[in-house]
């Protein structure tokens, strides 16, 4: 049913770290490996060593530059289904294939009803929905529901791919109904962002900003002259300079 | 947004054809329409032919055909399920009234009724059609109140050139009908311009750095995720190039107003068979006209998705 449920018990996401991310692409392929014999498996890839590689994916990592009147930064940004509490990519769909489960709020695709109409993907602002051509239906991310229940793999790894895949911490898994999960805090205490708040979606992923940089005042003392010294490196200096 | 020629053609034909149901019902109720069972079966066969095609084409958009009985489940929550609903449901008044006005031969009594009640479901259908597009939010050239109001508009329109253009060839045009449809016309083409106007100038909400949660400053995407085309980029990046844009457009607001509107005018001052010709000419041009309208509705149409690749509206 593409109603949505009145309340989910657990409202499982991620928070993303803009300020540790560096980039490495890590998350996206480890997600892409999992995900290719997961839940929505395959992940089809089109043409993939030819001249225009295609496939699916569920993260996907921008880079930004952001410029403000003191300073300019390079942001990596990791691009994920934020699985929504208002999710329109569920309601819009005439089938029944997209739900929103009431149990952890994780919103999925049940491939065997997908007609391949695609208003799913347009539904969503994010980019989450990606289309396989060759499959003929829309897949999404999972938040891994086959690792974060998974009893056959050590409860350490029960967290989506690319959270278990972070070389530098910046994405974090947990509950974000409960306001003293480790997600709602570390969310609160650095200001974790909704993107895209005014569309109403409500989506349940945040992304915590960079941190502000310390500049300014330079304080570092000049380094030392080199030329011209007497003394022993003064001789040495001379003698090597021949 | 990407301009599927499967739903460029299922909107423009099913909003003709709905559109001359809706108008067929009223012209019914005002006693209109001409007695005979010949003169009923060609008309409903144009009505349902414009329908069929429409509704075929736009199966050619799934990949999964033989699942779509399941899109007529989820009415609830989806406007695209609703308009499947809707459309499918028109079919039992519809058919109610084109057996009554081919079998009994005339509109008169309870087929005049199955008419008014097909009308009205055509009118629903076209709405829920608009309201699949008017209702996404991440799309703000359709996300306005321009959308519905225009999808029914340009039914009514095309159905009424369509219905004028039969009635005159079946030589029961009722006086003046040419004139009320070449005003309807210039009503599209003022609904058309004003729509445009509404798009050039809407804020242009949201910004990338909502969509980034990168609060200040200026945010420029300086490398994608990927090196080549993907489905985000193929299906909603689509942008048009600006001087085609500017013919068509202008291909648009000539085919399927202005044109088919001075055709009519035509027409009513030329009479006899050189004015049917006019009228069935004139609608022909006005569908062609529409199709390359309907092709710019979805080539315009920029979705939020483009924020993050860094992609510039096509539209402004």
């Amino acid at each position: 049913m593409t109603s949505l449920p009145k309340t989910t018990e657990r409202q499982l996401g991620l928070a993303i770290d803009l300020d540790s991310c560096v980039g490495c692409q890590a998350c996206v392929t480890s997600c892409k490996e999992w995900n290719t014999g997961g839940h929505m498996a395959p992940l089809t890839d089109l043409d993939p060593y030819g001249e225009n590689p295609d496939g699916v994916w569920f993260n996907r990592v921008h880079t930004y530059e952001q410029v403000t009147e003191t300073k300019s930064r390079t942001i990596h940004f990791p691009r994920s289904c934020l699985h929504c509490a208002e999710p329109a990519c569920v309601t819009v769909c005439p089938t029944g294939a997209s739900y929103k489960r009431q149990s952890d709020g994780i919103v999925l695709v049940d491939e065997d009803k997908c007609i391949g109409c695609k208003l799913c993907s347009w539904a969503c602002p994010y980019g989450a929905r990606e289309f396989d051509d060759d499959v003929g239906v829309m897949k999404k991310c999972t938040l891994c529901i086959d690792r974060i229940y998974n009893e056959n793999l050590p409860e350490e790894n029960r967290v989506p791919a690319c959270v278990a895949a972070c070389p530098t911490g910046a994405r974090h898994f947990g509950d974000f109904s409960d306001p003293d999960s480790a997600v709602s805090v570390l969310s609160r205490e650095r200001g974790g962002v909704e993107l895209m708040a005014e569309l109403g979606y409500r989506p349940t992923n945040r992304y915590l900003p960079p941190r502000a940089r310390a500049c300014g005042d330079n304080n570092i003392a000049p380094l030392e002259a080199v030329a011209g010294e007497g003394g022993l490196l003064g001789w040495i200096d001379r003698l090597l300079s021949r | 947004m990407h301009p599927a020629k499967s739903i460029v053609f299922f909107t423009t034909l099913t909003g003709a054809g709905y559109g001359l149901l809706a108008l067929l019902g009223l012209f019914g109720v005002l006693g209109l329409l001409p007695a005979g069972g010949l003169w009923g079966a060609i008309t409903m066969a144009i009505c349902f032919g414009l329908i069929f095609a429409g509704l075929l084409s736009s199966t050619g958009h799934l990949s999964h055909r033989e699942r779509a009985w399941r899109a007529f489940t989820q009415w609830r929550s989806s406007w695209l399920s609703r308009e499947a609903v809707a459309a499918v449901l028109t079919f039992v008044p519809a058919g109610l009234f084109a057996l009554g006005w081919v079998g009994l031969g005339e509109v008169a009594g309870w087929t005049r009724w199955a008419g008014a009640v097909a009308g009205l479901c055509a009118l629903v259908t076209i709405f829920t059609t608009g309201m699949i597009y008017a209702s996404l939010k991440p799309v703000m050239e359709w996300h306005t109140p321009f959308t519905v109001p225009g999808y029914l508009l340009y039914g009514l329109m095309s159905g009424l050139s369509v219905l004028t253009a039969i009635l005159s060839g079946l030589g029961h045009l009722p006086d003046g009908l040419p004139l009320v449809a070449a005003l309807i016309c210039l009503l599209g083409f003022f609904w058309k311009r004003a729509s445009w106007y509404y798009m050039a100038h809407q804020a242009r909400l949201p910004s990338v750095n909502s969509a980034t949660g990168l609060g200040e400053g200026t945010v420029r995407s300086v490398q994608w995720p990927h090196s080549s085309q993907n489905f985000l980029l193929k299906e909603m990046g689509f942008r048009i190039a600006r001087k085609h844009r500017r013919r068509l457009r202008l291909i648009a607001q000539g085919c399927g107003f202005l044109g088919p509107a001075l055709l009519m005018v035509l027409a009513e001052l030329l009479e006899g068979p050189g004015g049917s010709l006019l009228l069935i000419f004139a609608a022909a041009l006005q569908l062609v006209g529409l199709l390359v309208e309907r092709w710019l509705f979805f080539a315009e149409a920029t979705h939020t998705i483009s924020l993050y690749y860094g992609l510039g509206a096509s539209s402004s």
